[in-house]
């Protein structure tokens, strides 16, 4: 089974599983954390409302938008 | 909440129409005053939520620069107290140029600013690299006028509105009518004052139809948070001696990094198009004129975009004074662009006429009369 990482913890998944889905059974669930130091998690699954902003590799992307590679580093802190 | 009873007769000294950041630093100057004011807003869309809080001294004439100097200063008087959530910053504005025609407009700007009494430095395109790194390579160099700074508006309106709040009341009503000192909301009850003030922006023109204001619809975008990479706010002398001069569309490269880590990205202007609706065209040339000057924002992901439109005077400058031929009812508006930045000063300016006390600045530029004559069926 492939498998990524989410802040360091590794997470095996089935092929077609998103980043937000993955996000929702591991850890707190959240996807980043806001201005005022909420945690904030994946809202509305289809792009539109920018709360799953994640970093994959490196970069800023939306958990919900992404399928899931494996070997990814997926990190929602801080 | 205000006793209705009280309201029918009097409903306070001033009533002041919209409570965006013109309407709040009026209502906030009349009450420093010793006035009771009630504002009425409608809550409805409209340019202090939508726009950039860029407090900038422009001077495309000497009334402009005379009110954009004396209201920046201001601000930055009332920074120390200001709440966090206002997010003041005098982080100074970069006026980018791109080649010699605008390093010229940089250094005539430099001589009249600096006349002035405004901080100002030019900076060969070396010192502008070393400064603003982001910036793409090859610029020719940069005004960085120290003084100007940014906020967020929409925060620092309500700060106004509520400071004083012994002597300044709001109310969410939607006013449908005005006369004179006399207001009709919409709900049918009127309400009177021994002046009423008109400060609703871009709506101000349904309650008074012989106001000379056009819609200039811009459009905005803001990106997810990042590490700090602008200091200044960005912004090209093209917006200035080319991009914005004709009635044409337009873009031009004006960016700030919010006290966030996001990215505020401007400017657009169009003249005809009354449309809320984000016209994707317009963004993307928009985008591509950002990208031009700063190439990292093409891996930066953009969050939100949406538009607003500025209420321009056929001279830019905006109207503050008695309206000529309604006695009791003042206005403060058409401050196209710089609604923010300007506030304070058309605050004082409109307080100092009401109270006939001595003006800060030369009032005559600034008057309803210069667009609104003597009757002419009189």
């Amino acid at each position: 089974m492939p498998e990524l990482s989410i802040d360091g913890q590794p997470f095996r998944f089935a092929q077609g599983t998103t980043v937000a889905a993955a996000l929702m059974s591991s850890g707190d669930r959240c996807s980043r954390t806001s201005v005022s130091g909420q945690r904030r998690a994946p809202l509305c699954g289809m792009g539109i409302c920018q709360e799953c902003r994640v970093s994959i590799d490196g970069l800023r992307r939306l958990a919900c938008q992404t399928l899931c590679r494996d070997g990814m580093r997926v990190e929602t802190q801080p | 909440m205000t006793d209705a009873a009280t309201l029918q007769g009097h409903a306070a000294d001033v009533i002041v129409i919209g409570g965006g950041i013109v309407g709040a630093a009026c209502a906030d100057e009349l009450a420093s005053q010793g006035l009771h004011v009630l504002v009425l807003d409608g809550q409805r869309p409209a340019a202090t939520a939508a726009g950039m809080g860029h407090l900038v001294v422009l001077d495309h004439s000497a009334a402009e620069l005379a009110l954009g100097e004396y209201s920046v200063r201001a601000w930055r008087e009332l920074a120390s107290q200001m709440p966090d959530d206002c997010a003041m910053r005098t982080n100074g504005t970069m006026w980018l140029a791109c080649n010699e025609e605008e390093m010229e407009e940089a250094e005539r700007k430099q001589a009249a600013l600096s006349e002035y009494g405004l901080a100002c430095e030019l900076l060969s395109g070396a010192e502008l690299a070393k400064a603003e790194p982001s910036l793409r390579s090859g610029l020719l160099g940069a005004l960085k006028v120290s003084g100007d700074g940014i906020l967020y508006a929409p925060n620092a309106a309500r700060w106004l509105l509520q400071r004083q709040s012994s002597r300044v009341v709001q109310r969410h009503a939607e006013v449908a009518e005005v006369q004179g000192n006399r207001v009709r909301l919409a709900s049918g009850e009127w309400l009177q004052a021994p002046a009423v003030v008109l400060a609703s922006g871009i709506y101000a023109r349904e309650l008074c139809p012989d106001l000379p204001l056009q819609a200039k619809k811009g459009h905005l975008l803001i990106t997810d948070r990042y590490p700090a990479q602008i200091s200044h706010t960005l912004v090209e002398l093209g917006y200035v001696t080319s991009a914005h001069k004709g009635n044409g569309p337009s873009v031009a490269f004006n960016v700030q990094q919010r006290p966030t880590g996001q990215l505020f990205i401007g400017s657009s202007r169009q003249f005809d198009n009354h449309d809320p609706e984000v016209d994707a065209a317009m963004l993307g040339r928009m985008l591509r004129r950002a990208m031009d000057f700063l190439p990292g924002l093409g891996d930066m992901t953009g969050l939100r975009s949406w538009t607003g439109f500025r209420s321009a005077s056929p001279d830019g400058q905006p109207l503050i004074g008695e309206h000529p031929h309604q006695p009791g009812l003042w206005l403060a508006v058409g401050h196209e662009g710089l609604g923010v930045t300007t506030a304070t000063g058309t605050a004082r300016l409109l307080a100092a006429q009401m109270l006939r006390t001595l003006p800060p600045l030369d009032l005559e530029p600034y008057l309803p009369q210069r667009f609104i004559g003597a009757r002419a069926h009189a």
